[in-house]
This record gives C-alpha cells, structure tokens and sequence, in this order.
C-alpha cells in the first residue's frame, strides 16, 4: 500500500490539455489536467461521458498524445515520443482492459493470451494467467463461446500475460450485469494486490470508487476532486 | 435525389478504391470485348466487300498449259458465272538498291486492260495499259517494302531471259492479300512480292500465247464449288492440271480467315475470364457492405421502407460500381477496335477497312457486365432483403471459429498465434479463399499464355530455320532438270555444299479422303533440308514409302503402314500406290515426303531435280547471288537469313501488343483481387489490428497478419496458375493449331517463373499500400465501438 501522495510518482500529468477537431467545431476534451499516480495505486476515475476520463486513460496508455502539457511515465516522455516509441511503451509497462473485450475471435483464450505473453519480455504464462482470472477450465474455448463476464476475464489475462507495471480499464464492467462486473472487478483487485500492478480504472459507477485506493472525480476536462478512502472496501461489499 | 441516393453515392465514394479496381477489371474486360468483336466484324466485311467488290473467284487451278478455247467450255460447268484465264509465272526480280536476289510471281492483264475476276485495286499511279510493253503493276507490300513507286524500274527473268519492267502503279488483288511464295507460309514481303503486266508480252515470254497456265471461275450466288471443282479437273485433265481447288485451299485467303477466327477465339475468352474475376470481387465486396449496414437496413425497414426497396438499392449499388467501368471499357474498345484495325488493314493491304463502332456490340458488353453484376450481387441483395429490422438492429453473433485442418493433423503447435489467426480465418470462409486463388491464379495463367505466344512463335521460327531449313539459299527451277544442274550450282563461286531436291504436285488418297500437295523428294543423308520433328528431331526418309506431318494423317485418317494413293499431277500423271512408312510431328505446313530415287521411279522420268538446298560462304555471297540471278532456269531463289529476319519482324511487330496487352491484363486482375482482399481484411479485421496494436504489437508485427492472409492465397493461386496456364497453353495451342502452323505448347520453367513474379510483384505492391492504410488506423475509435 503507497503512502498517500509521497515519493517519486508512476505517472506525472502536469497541465495537459487534448483539443479534438470534429469536423469545424473543437472539442476541449482535456483543460490542463494535473494527475499523480503512484505504484501499487488502485485509482478509480469517476466522471460523467464527455468529462474527458477516457482520453485521459488514452494519454496515459500511449494511445493519444495532448495537444499542450506533460505527461512522463518514470523516465518516459509519453506527450513527445513518436509511435515507435510509444509501442515500445504499451508493450512493457502497460495492459489495457476495454468495455467491449476485443478478443481475436479466431483464437481461442488461451490462444488471445498468449498472442500478448508472446511479445513480451518476461511473460505470465498464458495457462497461469488464465488460472488468475479463474478461467482455466474454459481456456480452450473461442470467444464465440464464452459469456460476457468470460470474455472480459480473459481479456484481464491478456493484459496481464504481460506481467505490465499498470492496468488501465475503460469502463471494464459497462456491459456486464451486477454479479459478472463484480466477479470481475475482483479479478483486477487481486492483480493490484497480488502481483502489485497499479490499477486505473475509469467508470461512470460511483459504487466502484469504495475498492480504490484514491478516487479521482473529473468534470468537463479537468480535475474536479481528489479523495481517497480510508479502507478499500472488497467487490463483494459493493452493490449497483 | 433522396436520402437513400445520397447515402448510395457517399457509400460508393468511401469504397473507391475497390469500385475502381472492379471498374477497371470491367472496363478492360469490355473494351476487349468490343475491340475484339468490332475488329472482328470490321475484318470480315472488309474481307467481303473485297470479295465482292473484286470479284475473288470461288475455284482455282494451274495447269501447264491449255488452250484458250477451254475457257469457254469451263465456263459452261455447272453453277459457273464467269471465267478467267490467266498466265502466271515465278521469277527472279532484280530490285535495285536490294543486295539479294528478289522473286516474284507474273501475274496477266488481260488485253482489255483489267482483269474481269480477282480485279486490281490502285493505291498509287495506274494499271499498265493495253498492251503497254515493259509496265508492270507492283504489290503494294513488296513495293513498300523495297520503296519501289512509278517511274522506277525492276527487271526479272522470264523464260531465261533478263526483262526490264517499269513500275507505273502500286496495288494488290483479294488473291494476293498475303503473298507468300508457292509451298512456303511465311511471308517475306521484302524478298516476295507479286507483279502484274500485259497478258501478250508474259505470255510471249512463256511462250503461252494463245494458251493460259491459270484459270479461275467465279460461281454463281449459292453455287456449291464440288462440282465445279470435279468438272474444271476432268476439263483440264490432258493438259497437265495441278488439280482444281476452291477457296478454302487458297493460301491467302486460309491465312486471312484463320487469323480473322483468332479475333473471333479472343473475343470470347479473355473478356470471359476478367468478367468472371470481376464478378467475384463484386460479390464479396457487396456482401462485405450489407454485413457492415446491418444496423442501417435494419434501421432503414424500422423506418418503414420495404424489402423490394431495400433490395433495389443495393442492386443499384452493383449496378453503378460496373457502369463507369463499362462506359470507359466500350468507349476505349471502340477506340482500340479502330486503331487495331487501321494495323490490320495495313497488315493485309485491304483497299480499305470498313471498320464501324456498332453500338449493338457495346450496349451488349454493357448488358452482359450489368448483367453479370445484378447475378453477382443477388446473394448480398437477398441477405439485405431477408434481415427482419429487429434482428438486424441487434449487433450480429461473434463469428464462429475451429480450429483448421492442419491444427486438427495436430501441426497447430508449429504455429504461432498469428498464424493460427491466418489459417483460421482462411478456413472460416472457404469459397471466398478459394475464388481469391482462382482469381490469382487466372492472372499466372493470363501471363503464361502471354508467354507463351510470344516464345512458341520464336521457337517456331527457330524450329523453321535451325532445325528444317539449315541452307543458306533454296534454289527454285522453272522446270524439273537432270541432275547436271546440280553439279553446275556445286560449282558455283562460294558454294560449300549442295544438295538436290524433287518437288511434284500430287494428290493423296485414301477412301474418300484426298489431299493436294507438293510431294517432296530428298537424297538419303540429306543435312541441308530436313524433315524434323518436335519430338522425334531429324528424321531420315526411308528407302520406300511416304513420310507425313502427323497433322496430314490424322486428316486422312491414316496411320504408319496404311497404303496411300498418289497421282501425281504434272507429266505423265502416274498413279502408285504408296505405305505410310513414317510420321512427323512438325509444326509448319503439312508435307508430304520420299526418298527421291523413288519419287523419281513413280515419276517415270529418270533422275530430276526441282531444285537445290545450298550452303554457301558468307564472305562471297554478293558474287554468287548475282551468278544466280543470271541463271536462265532459275524462277526463285530464297535466302534463308533474308526470310528469317523478316518473319521475326513480322512477329514481333504482331506480337508485342499482344503479348503487353495480356501482361497488363493479368497484373490488372492480380492487383484487383489482391488489393480487394487486402481492404476487406483491414475492413474485417480492424479491431483484432488495433487491439493488437494497443497490447503493443508494433505496425509491421500487425501488418504482417493481414498480408499473411494475402499471402497464403497469393501461394496458394501461383500453383493453382500454373496448372490452369499449362491448360490454357495446351488449349490455345490446340485451338489455334491449323494445317499452315501448330504453336508447340510451350510451357517452360522461366516462364511460371516470370507468371509467378509478375502476380508476386503487383501482391507486394498492393500489401505495402495496406501497410499506410494500417497506419492511419484510429486505435481508440475502433475498440470503443461496439461490435
């Protein structure tokens, strides 16, 4: 468990702003974000749609770069890296959770883990993984043949094959039902506690933010409210 | 314009690079089409017209000489219209500023000052007048090509003795389209030509006056030839008949019709097969498109529009894809079908070409592309039509997977991830895979025929000129001599070698079969000339009994050792009957063969010569042509070297564009296929890239999977065209193969190489395009989409 807000942090957002064009009209969907993320943290980020959460999730996970501001992750500069650099960058250190689990449907789990586990430097294997998201019974089926809650498990497992030093999930349970999300809302509270990856997850659930760490609160592209909880409560604690 | 047009033409823009590779496959398909059909039909009216215009006689014959009164009897032969008798003769020519010894055939102008049949048309200056001595009408190729105009003289011998003509016109007759020297096929326009004078001066050279040595008859409209034929050879009988033939054994005229039916063969294939890829790109892109409009059909039929509505917008959206391929396709067939026939009629010398852009042969290339196309969109169409709208708003099931054949063999632990993706993929839609490396593999094929017209023709030439005629120079005698002559020619200046040969007109029978030709008849050992086979190489004539072109006894249905009936048609006219001792598969002509010694015995004239094969030195060849110019029974002297290069002129003036236009086609088809299954794997795999992308997989690590696919049915479609081309080869060559020329099916190593090369080439390009297009991949906005 960090110490609240002490040392050298993972992550250090300073001031990014992220302006989309949409055709003629700009879209300001970050204004001078200003985000620590320390290691081993579980951070929740709340926010309504459009409050910028997930463009800020994608600066932070190299997918996107801001349009003015910094963003370094350790010694990475992820706002000026080009995306040779930025590849390198999700390859080591960063897994990603979506709401819609984007498996290869022509490969079965185990086969859409170890496509992650076979790029990467010092791989879970992709049997154990599996076994850490509770799916080693099912590792030889297609996605076509799993549930929902199954198919984003094994989407955890892919992320973390790569043993990455940070998790970010986008909305990991938005198309899930109560008892699935928390099976799998589970699964990322015992990688962050297990194997000590920090976790950021973005949800427009309140209910999620009891089982983090600090809650982040964003509104119309900056941060709105920082909190943090005195005790992370469990998944099963939880109700939605 | 409604909604749904709108809708129809931003959809059509967001695909364009597929629509113009269809529109391409169409529009090169089409022009084809028409180019080929409208020089086709441009060639045979022409062909006609000429006939017509010209009055080409239906039935010919050369005899060795016939009174003149005879004509009026031909003429009263059944179905007869019109007669002609003429005067002809070959002879050397003399053409100044040409080193070699030229010859030409000496055709009559009948005293009234133009020949009633087979009638001269005029390209430059005038017909020689009545009676004018020492003018001389010249065949518009030979003139050309030794740029002889009026006002120019020429000599040539006629009965031994030198003649010097006048050139006073430039022209030609439906006969003499292609002129090609008696018992050869390959014309030489620099070194053979034909010349027209009065009938009175060649024949009192001939001694002929009062006499013809040629007549032809003209039937009346519907007449059949047969018993023309058979009465015109009884006529002539006492008089030394070569025997009567009609059209179909004139040589011009077979060489023009042939080709003509080469037009007509390629009008029918070639726009057959890209048609066939193009529907298939069609139909995939299409089903593409109504997969990924799931949603808005549904929403579409929420919305109250109708399943016959829905369906016709779809088939308006096949339609349109092929319809600018098909506008450019006909208007640049027309285009290609005039230009093409300008070389054509340049080519044949027609008097003019009446080329017309019919616009029945482009509106039924347009019918047949748009039809093709509603043909292939229909399942698409049926599919959009048969969504119920709920259905059809809901996301559709996640495609199901197995594992591939080769997993099941239990090889699955040789692949990586990546390449189970691949094959699995592959399998999961086996047509599509399939008609991909059918598609690919009518590109190889396409190359290889190109291939091999172009390298069959060369080794044809070479077969010709290597292999059967190795002489330096054949010597051509107005009449059959005694073996004298030959030692004269040995002891010509630069004569190495000499070897002497017996050619007589014979007929060949067996039941109802018969064959004219020139029988042949060369020395034991014989090196010059030669008989020589594809397969069987240089073959020696036997002591006893006939050697045949394969081709010649599969005609006469005979087989080695079945007896033939020869009648010979010139002298006494004996008749033997003779075994079929040996056959040969040659290439060009069909011919006829003995030992001469026993020619000679059936000839019941003692020992003859026609003529002589000989090799001689190069350094003094200028000498030894002039001494044979001035040789007073010699009617043509042929320089193997001077033919050779302007056969292989000929072909490849007549070859490249062919040859190109085919190459062009088939990288066409090769980029066309592959570029669509390169787009519709970026369409369909869009997310497994970007997720791949996002877990960390550099741009060339997911590039790699989606030209993986590519090149499994590129590898897959080379084989699968090289055994199609193979069959397309044995087929063209099969179909193109007549008694005057058989192209050996020519399939060799570097050829496939080349095939596979050309369609590896284009596949690469098109995979390092999809390589660009996988960068501008907007990661986060394809995985945040729901699927």
């Amino acid at each position: 468990m960090p110490v609240r807000g002490q040392g050298t942090p993972a992550f250090e957002a300073v001031g990014i702003t992220k302006v989309y064009r949409m055709g003629e009209v700009e879209v300001h969907a970050l204004r001078g974000v200003d985000l620590r993320i320390w290691d081993g943290e579980f951070v929740v980020i709340l926010g309504p749609s459009g409050s910028g959460k997930s463009t800020l999730l994608n600066v932070l996970g190299g997918l996107d770069a801001p349009t003015a501001g910094v963003v370094r992750y350790r010694e990475h500069d992820l706002a000026t890296a080009d995306d040779r650099r930025l590849t390198a960058y999700r390859r080591e250190h960063v897994g990603f959770v979506f709401q819609f689990y984007n498996l290869v449907p022509s490969l079965t789990a185990r086969e859409n883990v170890a496509l992650a586990a076979e790029i990467a430097p010092h791989p879970v294997p992709a049997e154990e993984a599996l076994a850490l998201v509770g799916l080693s019974p099912r590792m030889d089926h297609f996605p076509s043949q799993l549930s929902g809650g199954e198919q984003q498990r094994v989407a955890i497992a892919r992320a973390i094959a790569k043993r990455p030093d940070v998790l970010l999930c986008d909305e990991p349970t938005g198309a899930l039902d109560a008892a699935t999300g928390r099976s799998v809302l589970e699964v990322l509270e015992s990688v962050n506690r297990e194997m000590g990856t920090t976790v950021a997850v973005i949800t427009h659930n309140a209910s999620i933010a009891e089982m983090a760490d600090r809650v982040v609160r964003m509104a119309d592209g900056l941060v709105a409210r920082e909190s943090w909880n005195e005790r992370r409560r469990s998944p099963a604690e939880i109700s939605w | 314009m409604t909604a749904l047009h709108r809708m129809l033409w931003r959809d059509l823009a967001r695909i364009r690079g597929q629509a113009i590779a269809i529109g391409l496959l169409v529009a090169c398909s089409a022009a084809t089409f028409v180019a080929s059909v409208t020089t086709w039909r441009a060639l045979e009216r022409s062909q006609e017209s000429l006939y017509d215009v010209y009055l080409f006689p239906h039935v010919f014959a050369e005899v060795r000489r016939a009174p003149e009164d005879l004509a009026r009897r031909a003429a009263a032969l059944p179905g007869v219209a019109e007669v002609e008798t003429r005067v002809l003769s070959e002879a050397v020519v003399d053409v100044p500023g040409l080193g070699e010894p030229a010859s030409a055939m000496l055709r009559s102008i009948p005293p009234g000052g133009e020949p009633r049949l087979d009638r001269l048309h005029v390209r430059e200056g005038r017909i020689p007048a009545p009676g004018e001595s020492s003018a001389v009408l010249v065949s518009e190729g030979f003139a050309r090509a030794n740029r002889l105009g009026p006002g120019d003289r020429i000599s040539a011998v006629v009965n031994g003795r030198w003649k010097s003509l006048r050139v006073v016109g430039i022209g030609g007759s439906p006969e003499h389209l292609f002129a090609v020297r008696p018992g050869t096929l390959l014309n030489d326009d620099r070194h053979y030509g034909v010349i027209w004078m009065s009938r009175e001066e060649l024949a009192s050279a001939l001694d002929l006056t009062g006499a013809f040595n040629s007549i032809a008859l003209r039937l009346a409209p519907g007449a059949p030839a047969a018993p023309a034929i058979e009465g015109l050879d009884r006529l002539l009988a006492p008089y030394g008949n070569r025997g009567a033939y009609g059209r179909d054994r004139q040589v011009s005229n077979r060489l023009v019709t042939d080709e003509i039916s080469q037009m007509r063969a390629l009008a029918s294939t070639v726009p057959v097969v890209m048609l066939g890829v193009a529907s298939f790109l069609l139909a995939i892109v299409l089903s593409r498109l109504v997969a990924t409009q799931r949603m808005q059909i549904g929403t579409l039929k929420a919305l109250g529009y109708g399943n016959a509505r829905v369906g016709a917008h779809y088939m308006t959206f096949a339609a349109l894809l092929v319809a600018g391929g098909v506008a450019a396709g006909v208007a640049g067939g027309y285009g290609l079908g005039r230009w093409l026939s300008v070389v054509y009629a340049r080519y044949y010398r027609f008097p003019s070409m009446l080329y017309e852009a019919e616009p029945g042969v482009g509106i039924l290339a347009a019918a047949l592309a748009l039809a093709v196309a509603l043909a292939s969109a229909s399942g698409a169409v049926r599919r959009a039509a048969r969504l119920a709208p709920a259905e059809a708003m809901r996301p559709e099931a996640p495609p199901t997977f197995r594992p591939s054949p080769l997993e099941r063999l239990g090889l699955g632990r040789l692949l990586s991830a990546r390449g189970r993706m691949v094959l699995r993929d592959l399998g999961r839609r086996p047509v599509r895979t399939a008609l991909s490396a059918v598609g690919i593999a009518a590109a190889v094929a396409c190359t290889m025929v190109a291939a091999f017209t172009r390298d069959a023709s060369w080794m044809l030439v070479d077969h010709e000129f290597s292999r059967v005629a190795r002489e330096d120079v054949a010597v051509y005698f107005t009449e059959a001599l005694s073996e004298g002559a030959l030692r004269e020619l040995r002891a010509l200046p630069g004569v190495v070698r000499g070897e002497g040969f017996r050619s007589v007109p014979a007929a060949l029978r067996s039941g109802p079969r018969s064959h004219r030709t020139a029988l042949l008849g060369l020395d034991p050992g014989a090196s010059l000339h030669r008989v020589y086979g594809l397969k069987a190489g240089a073959v020696e004539v036997p002591p006893a009994g006939l050697v045949l072109s394969r081709r010649l006894a599969d005609q006469m249905e005979v087989k080695v050792g079945d007896p033939v009936r020869l009648e010979v048609q010139e002298g006494r006219r004996p008749v033997a009957d003779v075994r079929v001792a040996r056959l040969v598969d040659d290439i060009v002509g069909v011919q006829a063969v003995m030992e001469r010694s026993a020619l000679d015995r059936i000839a019941g004239e003692g020992p003859r010569l026609s003529g002589a094969f000989l090799q001689t030195d190069a350094a003094v060849s200028g000498v030894l042509n002039d001494r044979l110019r001035r040789l007073p029974k010699v009617a043509g002297i042929v320089l193997t070297g001077a033919t050779r290069a302007a056969v292989v002129k000929m072909l490849d003036d007549s070859l490249v564009w062919f040859t190109n236009l085919l190459t062009v086609f088939s990288v066409l088809i090769a980029i066309g296929v592959v570029y669509n299954g390169a787009r519709l794997a970026l369409g369909e795999r869009e997310r497994e890239l970007a997720t791949l992308r996002v877990i960390g997989f550099t741009r060339d690590e997911a590039w790699r999977i989606t030209t993986g696919e590519l090149a499994v049915q590129v590898l897959a479609g080379i084989p699968l065209g090289w055994l199609a081309g193979w069959g397309f080869v044995e087929l063209t060559a099969w179909a193109t193969g007549s008694e005057l020329m058989r192209l050996p099916p020519l399939v060799t190593p570097a050829n496939c190489a080349v095939a596979a090369g050309v369609v590896a080439a284009s596949a690469a390009l098109v995979a390092l395009h999809t390589r660009r297009a996988l960068a501008r991949l907007d990661l986060v906005a394809v995985l945040k989409a729901k699927e």
